[in-house]
């Protein structure tokens, strides 16, 4: 594929190589493109999490090897990793794993600030995307403040504050009642569409996979079936 | 930076009781170690000041070998070169000069071996207020020819005001030294041992009775900051050379040093349990500061933040808590301590007569000392940074994937 942000090639990570070896992923074979808006399936155990995992430079593989545009992601340090992380991935956490000190406009501007951006910039951009994802209201709320809902859209708008080349969702509605996972499917595929913004989820919610235009089902650490609506 | 120290600052607030309670902590142990440091430091200064002013001040300068066995052949022979050479010095607030020996003190019927001490009047005065010890009679003048003698001492004899004390010793190189002195004055020594001995004549007539005229056995010298007494030292060693000996009341007076440092070493010790006790307590904090976070730290990892980062907000974390809990230490224990280093405790009753006994003024001083201040600083400051071993092993050990997972 030409447009391909994401090359997985071979990737295997196996526990206890030693004793009794478990391969948690047996030789994975993937390739994203960018605009994607995709979602990696399979039963609890089955390995979705820890392909996201390596997709985002949070593991390291057995073996194989995960290419983000052009660079190895597993040949990198540890510390040149935490880099291309901030600059390349954004990330959403089942739990909104939000700063809990920060508001809801700092926890999207701290990203940038990391980046090194000025505050202005940082403030005006947290502010740009709350808006976008229909927070406007509440910008100075810390996350106690905000229901489950609103505060994964918080996460949302932190993760695609960095202007990363793809959003990595790890179950990201797992906790959310039907309204707010509604809510949150509508606007990351409004920026999927507009933006074009990559996302990349991992999920058993079917409400995600009827909404995915790519379903990855991944069971006993293989690609079972790579379906494309 | 600022955005670290900003989170840094709301951090410590996430949990408010735990952090009172560690600020606190610090507060009591910075306010009982300035307490107990104080005073323990005042009453060595005390101790310190009346010994030296009771007996050899600050530093004495001898002829070489003098004070070994303090042998009357062994006198400057130059005094006032050696002043000339002291009168240069910045660093010196003044010089007393004294020639001391011991001789036999008779009445019609009794006698008494007694320390004579041949004094300038107006410098051993302004040294030791020695006149105002003055409990009959009068104080020597500079052209006196009489002496004083301690209440004791005149009380053993049984002489008072104007009856001659005869002395009989050892004079300069093996020579007689006989005299007979009428007494101008008696003076009370709240030292007993001095009380019972001592008599005072001026120089001149020292010197005549021990037949070495312009010699003296000691120049005492007080500098202007007994801090830099070690200095001075070396430089006058320098400046006087071989010839001479240079000896700080710490050579000269052992067993206050042993006194002073055995104290020392409970205060210490007692210093060293508290700050454990402390350090125990900011250590736990630190760790549960850190085991509840550990998703968190897996978060910021994976979103992009520096581990170094990590680490720089958890040491502002426990700085800001420490640094408070230091400061409002201070401002609670600097009041109570300049208050009685201005107004020292006095004490009354069996501890205030020992006291005195022992020529002591009975009072409590605390000593007001930056650097007592600085210690407790730079003690707080090293106990959290030994408190951050744990954190920041942890998060260098930190495992995303496994800190993630919570």
């Amino acid at each position: 594929m030409e447009n391909s942000i994401i090359k997985i090639q071979g990737l295997k990570k196996v526990y206890n190589p030693d004793t009794i070896p478990v391969f948690a992923l047996n030789g994975i074979n993937l390739e994203i493109e960018e605009g994607e808006f995709i979602a990696i399936v399979g039963p609890s155990g089955s390995g979705k999490s820890t392909l996201l995992n390596m997709i985002g430079g949070l593991d390291s593989p057995s073996e194989g090897s995960v290419e983000i545009g052009g660079i190895k992601i597993d040949e990198l340090d540890s510390k040149k990793l935490i880099d291309f992380r901030l600059k390349n991935i954004g990330f959403v956490f089942q739990d909104y794993s939000l700063l809990p000190v920060l508001t809801a406009k700092e926890n999207v501007a701290f990203v940038m600030q990391l980046q090194g951006q000025a505050d202005q910039k940082c403030n005006k951009r947290a502010e740009e995307l709350l808006t976008a994802v229909g927070l406007q209201e509440r910008m100075n709320n810390r996350p106690a403040k905000l229901s489950g809902g609103q505060q994964q859209r918080v996460a949302v708008a932190r993760a695609l504050a960095s202007k990363p080349k793809f959003i990595l969702a790890d179950e990201p509605t797992a906790n959310l009642d039907s309204k707010s996972t509604s809510d949150l499917l509508d606007i990351m595929l409004q920026l999927n569409k507009e933006e074009k913004i990559t996302f990349i989820f991992s999920t058993h919610d079917q409400r995600v996979i009827d909404k995915a235009r790519r379903v990855v089902w991944v069971v006993d650490g293989k690609i079972d079936k790579d379906e494309r609506k | 930076m600022k955005n670290v120290i900003i989170l840094a600052w709301r951090n410590i607030w996430r949990n408010k009781k735990r952090t009172i309670i560690t600020v606190l902590s610090v507060l009591f142990s910075v306010f009982l170690a300035l307490i107990m440091r104080s005073l323990q430091l005042g009453t060595y200064g005390q101790m310190i000041d009346s010994s030296v002013k009771l007996s050899t001040g600050y530093m004495q300068i001898h002829e070489k070998g003098y004070w070994e066995k303090k042998s009357i052949n062994k006198l400057v022979s130059n005094p006032q070169e050696v002043i000339n050479t002291l009168s240069k010095k910045g660093d010196i607030e003044y010089v007393v000069p004294r020639l001391e020996v011991f001789s036999l003190a008779a009445s019609d019927s009794l006698s008494k071996g007694v320390a004579i001490t041949g004094v300038d009047p107006s410098q051993e005065n302004r040294f030791n207020g020695l006149g105002d010890k003055v409990v009959q009679g009068e104080f020597l003048k500079e052209n006196s020819e009489g002496i004083l003698i301690a209440k004791g001492l005149s009380s053993y004899l049984k002489l008072g005001i104007n009856d001659t004390l005869v002395m009989i010793g050892q004079g300069y190189h093996g020579i007689n030294a006989v005299g007979k002195y009428a007494i101008e004055g008696i003076i009370k020594h709240a030292n007993p041992k001095l009380n019972k001995m001592a008599v005072y004549m001026t120089i001149p007539v020292m010197q005549t009775f021990i037949g070495a005229p312009n010699h003296l056995s000691a120049l005492l010298v007080t500098p202007k900051n007994p801090k830099t007494l070690e200095a001075l030292r070396a430089n006058l060693e320098k400046d006087l050379g071989e010839e001479f000996e240079v000896m700080t009341w710490k050579d000269m007076l052992p067993e206050v040093v042993q006194t002073i440092e055995s104290d020392n070493m409970g205060g210490i010790i007692m210093l060293v349990i508290l700050y454990m006790v402390v350090g125990f307590g900011i250590f736990g904090t630190v760790m549960m500061m850190t085991m509840e976070r550990i998703k968190e730290f897996g978060v910021l990892v994976a979103v992009g933040m520096k581990k170094i980062k990590i680490e720089l907000m958890l040491f502002f974390e426990i700085l800001m808590m420490t640094v408070l809990g230091l400061f409002l230490g201070i401002a609670l224990a600097f009041p109570i301590v300049f208050y009685y280093h201005k107004n020292p405790i006095k004490l009354s009753g069996d501890f205030s007569s020992s006291m005195e006994e022992m020529g002591l003024e009975a009072i409590l001083p605390f000593a007001l000392d930056s650097s007592s201040f600085l210690a407790q600083g730079v003690v707080i400051l090293l106990i959290s940074i030994f408190c951050l071993t744990y954190p920041f092993y942890t998060i260098g050990k930190l495992k995303i994937v496994k800190a993630l997972k919570g």
